[in-house]
């Protein structure tokens, strides 16, 4: 442990971590924009379709809600490989960043729906109302009620999707795609050298922190119920 | 008398369907007139916030038709329907503002909605703030207001697409008693200034009283009672008005069988009538009061009072025939039915 302390250490290892934070980063940046621009929809969708909704529709809000759990219901790591074929027709590779994002996309999507349903769900219906009593259209409603209504929630719901995308990319690491999980599973299981997987650990660590408080401070900040 | 601003014709509204059907509302007909204050009242579950969204069509009719300034509601496509809520907007029991946005922002938000150009907008608001009295919090957030005053800017943002008509539902229920005097005279004092209809849904007789024309009582999804408040309030005819006009009123079944007693009604003579103690110096009968509500409306008595009648059935009628030639009283003897 002592010799990640060392500069013969850093002179081996300093790239390929430095290469592995990057991946990491990239993987999950890349992937939560993906999955959000799925996701969101798919969670106004579920709120404007139930029973009570300002466009209820009882097919719609079903199908969407298996699909959603259909997707919710698969560890990522099976979903990732059963997904190969799959990624291989959309990107063209199984593997690198281009080929996690397909599997990160696909998993995440439907647990940002799900996300973004609870945090819409909390808008007032009162609120809603008052905007349909004016004349709003379902489109205003959405854009400028459910959404602004709802930010500061939607913004630490997107932390926790964040911080879950970190850690599917750690398995998609296992699985060829480059990253901290890559580092974690090649140097520290096989190589047997631990320091390696001890600094993706300490990084890891940072990340979800650093995510963590900067989100949760940001939630408070744009909050004007709280002032 | 002014032309009608909405008329509900033959206005029916269920809920669900087959055997746990819920008849909210049933053949309602009523007719409020431009530029009055109309009050409906009754109690939780008597159909009142049905009826009010009935009017801006939040809820569609099972059946019969809204007229709103000449309009048929139900015929309305919902583009067209939307356009026409822009005439008849509303006012809640909770606020219902918005809470991440300004009150300014807050009352720009209709305008937002009908596409007014953004710097129109906020002019025209900042000038309704100033007419609801909020000018100086343009740039606090709700929370950060009272009650009394999130309900302001709710009412400036009501009118900010100049309806014609101002329905408020329970829109002083959640205010302190001060507070909700305070909001009834800035409804009073709007509807005399814009010459906006304002329709109040209230359980409260005293909001009613205070400052409506015309008084639609409801009881179980029809009306009971419609009238001005003053013939409603001397002379509730109906068991739904009396339950709100006198609601701790002097019931004769709580009183042992075999009671002799008379209900007594004023009808709008001078509060200072001393009727029991006329009674007694003028024809020497002695009675009791079991219950009464009683109040001074404009500076008239209305309000029954339950009295025991002598159990000697000559001095009973006695005492009868002598209230029943005082002024402004009606009087009707009630027996105990066990």
């Amino acid at each position: 442990m002592a010799e990640i302390f060392t500069s013969a250490f850093w002179a081996e290892y300093g790239g390929i971590l430095a290469e592995g934070v990057w991946d990491t980063l990239m993987m999950t940046a890349v992937s939560t924009f993906l999955a959000y621009l799925i996701g969101l929809p798919m969670g106004v969708v579920m709120i404007l379709t139930q029973p009570h909704g300002i466009r209820p529709n009882r097919v719609v809000n079903a199908v969407l809600g298996w699909i959603i759990n259909i997707g919710r219901s698969l560890p990522f790591i099976i979903l990732m490989i059963a997904l190969f074929p799959f990624t291989k027709f959309v990107v063209g590779t199984k593997i690198g960043i281009k080929g996690a994002v397909v599997p990160l996309v696909v998993s995440a999507a439907p647990f940002i729906a799900r996300m973004v349903e609870t945090s819409l769900s909390e808008v007032d219906a009162g609120v809603v109302e008052a905007a349909q009593s004016m004349g709003a259209s379902n489109f205003q409603i959405v854009w400028k009620v459910y959404l602004p209504e709802a930010k500061p929630s939607l913004v630490l719901g997107g932390s926790v999707v964040l911080i879950a995308i970190v850690g599917y990319t750690a398995m998609a690491g296992t699985m060829g795609a480059g990253g901290l999980g890559d580092l974690a599973i090649r140097y520290g299981h096989q190589r047997n050298v631990p320091s390696v997987m001890w600094i993706t650990v300490i990084f890891l660590i940072i990340l979800v922190q650093v995510v963590q408080s900067v989100f949760s401070r940001l939630s408070v900040r744009i909050d004007k119920r709280l002032k | 008398m002014s032309e009608s601003i909405i008329q509900i014709q033959h206005l029916t509204k269920n809920f669900g369907g087959g055997p746990g059907e819920v008849h909210a509302l049933a053949d309602i007909n009523l007719d409020i007139r431009q530029g009055e204050i109309f009050g409906i009242i009754g109690l939780s579950g008597a159909g009142k916030s049905t009826l009010v969204r009935c009017m801006n069509l939040l809820e569609r009719p099972t059946s019969g038709t809204v007229l709103v300034d000449g309009k048929d509601m139900t015929a309305l496509s919902e583009g067209e329907l939307r356009l026409q809520r822009r005439k008849i907007t509303m006012i809640f029991q909770s606020f219902n503002l918005l809470m991440q946005r300004t009150c300014l922002k807050n009352v720009c938000f209709p305008m937002e909605i009908a596409g007014v150009p953004k710097a129109q907008a906020r002019k025209r608001a900042g000038e309704l703030l100033e007419l609801v009295g909020l000018a100086d919090k343009a740039n606090a957030y709700p929370a950060q207001l009272s009650g009394g005053q999130k309900q302001r800017v709710a009412v400036a943002r009501a009118l900010a697409t100049d309806p014609k008509v101002l329905l408020c539902d329970e829109a002083t229920s959640a205010l302190d008693p001060t507070t909700t005097v305070s909001i009834l005279e800035l409804l009073k004092d709007l509807n005399a200034k814009l010459g906006v209809t304002v329709v109040v849904i209230t359980h409260q007789m005293s909001v009613i009283e205070a400052i409506c024309s015309r008084v639609a009582i409801l009881d179980g999804g029809s009306v009971a009672e419609l009238g001005p408040v003053q013939d409603i309030f001397s002379n509730p005819s109906t068991d739904a008005a009396r339950r709100l006009v006198y609601p701790g009123g002097a019931s004769v079944s709580q009183y042992p069988a075999g009671t002799r007693a008379a209900r007594v009604s004023f009808n709008g003579g001078t509060v200072n009538q001393p009727l029991i103690a006329s009674l007694a110096i003028d024809c020497g009968v002695k009675v009791s009061i079991l219950g009464a509500d009683t109040r001074s409306v404009g500076g008239k008595a209305t309000g029954t009072m339950l009295l025991s009648l002598p159990d000697d059935p000559n001095e009973a009628a006695r005492a009868l025939s002598y209230i029943r030639s005082q002024p402004y009283i009606t009087v009707e003897e009630v027996e105990y039915r066990g």
